[in-house]
């Protein structure tokens, strides 16, 4: 019988066991090792963007777009430090390491922070001149493994960021892995060239609350109480996590979301451990709010933020100011399509690498090469960054006045609906055109 | 010589006092009376002066230290001497976990024993405990030397670097990648200056110790040594 002629059924993947699953399953099967990639969570989690802001209209007065003021300083450190840290916008950056970043972009961070009146922030390996010399507000980070760490460093800063976990890996430590030690790297965190660098999960000198407690007391008396002292969190358990960060005694509460970026880590810890930044937030404020400490310790929010709208849906939730990495580093020039054919011949495309752990980054930002890294032109990659950064600024502003805000911290959850019931079940705001916020209000 | 006395006058007014103290200062020489297990007593020291607890510190006492003498008369906290950079930190008495964690150079000295993770992440600083080292010392050890003149306890130098240990007494068990290694002249010669810098004398020989170190078998990740990590 001729079967030509008869309909057949349509080639069908699995939803469950899907092209990307089975290609996963071989390259698994052909190495035997996880997948180590860059960045943060891929997946998609309720976010920011299933948040809209409900505009002035009868009942509430906007404010004139390009005439009547929308503040947009914060002040970070206020509960103990002597020297606070004022910022002229609530966007900083977040802490990257000298080693998984070259110098040239730490360099360019620290141009377009500081062009905007901002912070940036140093990472595992310790501080460089290149970074001091071009931030006028530096965050040192004392993370676990404390390469390079150095007093005088910390004397230096303007801040101190006492790193406990980070959203795209929370309970896990790093690895920088040899074909990126050069040196220089080497040489600031005391090891030998070429090794894998792995950095500790866990603090060598304090175990929990109590001591953490302790260890900021330390730090305040080498500091001699002047610099502001955060404690960065992963995304996990934030009301609690936050309540004992302020216990601890933290001036500022960093709170990372799954989205969050990471210099390299398995991909199923980037995709498997932690919450989403939106779902992080209120339970965070709500912890400050109990011990009668919001707006006293300050909240920085990170993790997916990329335009002026999450920067706005961010403070509204009621962060103090956001923090930003991954999208920093595609406004200095990271996944740029201008690039797609070395892209193409590292057997990825612009706009999906992530293999940062390699050291192989055309863009010469996640890489140590140095005919690589040269290609980052430090000057102009910083006024990419500063623009990028007004953007968000001004973005965040035009929603702000449109809600009548003279403020961005002015902004506040009855401003927001939610598009979506898991959106307005974890940023505890109405689902849109109801007055109905899942767990809290109506049946 | 300045007198302090925590007793009636504050830390934070001590360590305020210390740290505005010029390099050049002929205020040298210090005593501190009372420190009744303070926590973070004269750290971030950054002179060349010579401070005498006289009693218990609590944690991180001389923490950060450059360049100081710091000398505590009876047992430190945790983190005694963690992460200086240079100078010399001498408990006389006994020292809790993390002593000497992440110290990048100088010299701490324990008369007594010390506790768990004795000279974890070291990276540089020399460490001479004349009692015995609780377990999970030298973790992560990247540089520098750890001398103890008793015991080890368990899993000694796990997932070391370039760290060397000499131990004098026995070593409960070793950890990952830490593995024992022959002790040449030059070995011996360093592990003397060592002792004879920490006031051991020549009654303690070089010959009764033996030398710890790295395997190297764990430097760059490899899928068939997934056991180990």
């Amino acid at each position: 019988m001729d079967t030509s002629s008869i309909p057949q059924t349509l080639p069908r993947f699995s939803a469950t066991l899907d092209p990307a699953s089975m290609a996963e399953i071989r390259r698994a099967a052909a190495t035997g090792i996880y997948d180590i990639r860059g960045g943060g969570a891929k997946r998609k989690v309720p976010h920011f963007d299933d948040l809209l802001f409900l505009g002035a209209s009868v009942s509430r007065y906007p404010l004139e777009g390009y005439r009547e003021k929308c503040a947009t300083d914060v002040t970070l450190g206020t509960r103990f430090a002597k020297k606070p840290i004022k910022l002229d916008i609530p966007i900083t950056i977040a802490g990257m390491s000298f080693g998984s970043l070259s110098a040239q972009a730490k360099e360019a961070l620290g141009r377009g922070a500081s062009i905007v009146g901002t912070s940036t922030t140093t990472g595992d390996g310790g501080m460089t001149p290149e970074e001091r010399g071009q931030s006028k507000a530096l965050v040192y980070q004392y993370l676990p493994s404390r390469y390079g760490m150095n007093p005088d460093d910390i004397r230096k800063a303007d801040a101190i960021e006492v790193v406990i976990g980070q959203g795209a890996k929370p309970g896990g430590g790093g690895m920088l892995l040899g074909q990126k030690i050069s040196d220089r790297v080497a040489e600031m965190r005391t090891l030998p060239k070429g090794i894998d660098q792995r950095s500790a999960c866990r603090h060598p000198d304090w175990t929990g609350p109590d001591d953490l407690e302790i260890k900021i007391e330390e730090l305040r008396e080498i500091t001699d109480w002047e610099k502001p002292i955060y404690v960065k969190v992963g995304a996990t358990r934030p009301y609690y996590d936050v309540a004992l960060a302020v216990k601890s005694g933290a001036d500022v509460v960093v709170l990372d979301g799954m989205q969050g970026g990471t210099a390299a880590t398995q991909e199923v810890f980037i995709e498997h451990v932690g919450i989403p930044t939106l779902a992080a937030i209120r339970p965070a404020v709500q912890a400050l709010q109990d011990l009668g400490m919001y707006r006293k310790v300050q909240l920085v929010v990170s993790g997916g933020i990329r335009n002026g709208a999450d920067v706005a849906k961010a403070m509204a939730l009621g962060a103090d100011a956001v923090s930003i990495g991954s999208a920093a580093l595609v406004a200095l020039g990271d996944n740029d399509p201008a690039l797609e054919e070395e892209y193409q011949k590292l057997g990825t495309t612009a706009g999906a690498y992530d293999d940062w752990q390699l050291g192989l980054d055309p863009a010469g930002i996640s890489t140590q090469d140095p005919e690589l890294a040269k290609r980052l032109d430090p000057v102009a990659a910083g006024r990419r960054l500063a623009n990028y950064l007004s953007v968000l600024t001004l973005e965040a502003q035009t929603i702000a006045r449109a809600c009548g805000k003279s403020h961005l911290h002015n902004l506040e959850p009855e401003d927001l609906v939610a598009l979506t019931i898991e959106a307005a079940a974890m940023a505890k705001v109405p689902l849109a055109g109801t007055d109905w916020i899942p767990g809290l209000s109506g049946m | 010589m300045p007198a302090f006395d925590l007793a009636t006058q504050s830390k934070r007014d001590l360590n305020q006092r210390l740290h505005n103290l010029p390099a050049d200062t002929n205020e040298t020489h210090w005593t501190v009376a009372n420190p009744a297990g303070e926590h973070a007593i004269a750290c971030g020291l950054d002179a060349p002066l010579t401070v005498e607890i006289q009693g218990h510190a609590g944690y991180y006492c001389a923490g950060m230290n450059k360049l100081a003498t710091v000398i505590v008369e009876g047992n430190a906290g945790v983190g005694v001497g963690e992460n200086m950079m240079s100078g010399t930190v001498h408990v006389k008495g006994d020292a809790s976990q993390s002593a000497g964690a992440t110290a990048h150079g100088g010299l701490l000295v324990i008369d007594g024993n010390a506790s768990a993770r004795c000279g974890i992440s070291m990276k540089g600083v020399d460490i001479v405990v004349k009692g015995s080292i609780g377990p999970m010392s030298a973790f992560m050890a990247q540089s520098g030397n750890l001398v103890v003149l008793g015991d080890a306890g368990d899993a000694l130098g796990d997932s070391i670097y370039e760290t060397r240990i000499y131990v004098r007494g026995a070593v409960k068990s070793l950890g990952a990648d830490c593995i024992e290694k022959p002790m040449e002249a030059k070995h011996k010669a360093d592990l003397r200056r060592l002792l004879d810098a920490a006031g051991v004398g020549p009654e303690v020989s070089v010959d009764e110790f033996k030398r710890y170190g790295s395997a190297r078998q764990l430097y760059n990740f490899h899928v068939d040594n997934a056991a180990a990590y």
